[in-house]
């Protein structure tokens, strides 16, 4: 088993919030708290482009590097967890994930900062696996029910893909040589230097 | 009061802060793997067995590839 992965194909991504639905009806996300969200550059201009944002379970990850009460940790999977016993809502990891996939519930009358709640892959906690407490704190594990992140397999297009990540890379390759064209993909200017247009 | 019964207290008072209880975390990488399973049925994905890694991991592998490679699964 390599690394699990998010992709998402910018090609494809419709900006229809399916995934952040999904992932907030199977989590049962509390009001104000987005795990994932779409984010759409360029808007309303011809040519724009969408991709779907959560935790992309660095394998450096800042967070981990930053929490000062070493609340991470990493599964052999390579999806980045948190002991929400543990943290203090601190926020540090906010300031250190350059994703913005950290999420702090309001609750109680004066609106206080709960403890961090960020996507789990869809992994649970550490919590006993299908505990109704694993559930309450952290979501469904449906990687310990033999399922992929309800927000790629639930995404109408496939833009969003999750998954082993040798499985993924495999699938967007696949793509890419099926659209026949590759280096103007949106994105591609910024990772591999001054081949395209535009990003 | 003699002086070893000062010593002694002194020691006492020195030492009571060896005998404050472990406060060491457990939480962090007490989780079990995925692999584990949840062991409820109903919400498992059939097709693999629970403890078994390799056998996991291509359920999760196959289950990539046909719910998300809409190329493999188009007709040719």
């Amino acid at each position: 088993m390599a690394r699990m992965k998010f992709i998402c194909d910018a090609e494809r991504c419709i900006e229809c919030n399916g995934c952040v639905t999904a992932c907030k009806n199977e989590h049962e996300v509390p009001w104000g708290v987005n795990r994932r969200r779409v984010v759409t550059l360029n808007d309303g201009v011809p040519g724009e482009k969408s991709i779907s944002v959560a935790c992309m379970h660095c394998s450096d990850a800042p967070c981990m590097a930053v929490c000062p009460v070493n609340c991470f940790y990493k599964t052999d999977e390579g999806v980045v967890l948190h002991d929400k016993d543990i943290c203090i809502g601190c926020g540090y990891c906010s300031y250190a994930c350059p994703f913005g996939a950290p999420q702090f519930p309001s609750s109680g009358t004066f609106g206080l900062r709960g403890k961090m709640d960020k996507c789990t892959f869809c992994a649970g906690g550490p919590e006993a696996h299908g505990s109704q407490a694993e559930f309450d704190k952290y979501g469904r594990n449906r990687l310990a029910e033999g399922k992929l992140p309800a927000c790629a397999e639930m995404c109408s297009t496939k833009a969003l893909l999750a998954g082993d990540g040798d499985v993924v890379a495999d699938i967007l390759r696949g793509r890419v040589v099926q659209r026949g064209k590759g280096a103007e993909v949106w994105g591609w200017g910024t990772a591999y230097g001054n081949q395209a247009k535009g990003a | 009061m003699s002086m070893k019964t000062a010593i002694t207290l002194s020691v006492l008072l020195l030492l009571a802060a060896c005998g404050e209880t472990r406060q060491d975390v457990a939480g962090v990488g007490a989780d079990k793997p995925a692999v584990a399973g949840t062991g409820v049925a109903v919400y498992t994905d059939p097709g693999w067995k629970a403890g078994d890694k390799a056998s996991w991991s291509n359920h999760l592998k196959a289950r990539a590839q046909y719910g998300q490679n809409d190329h493999a699964r188009a007709p040719k």
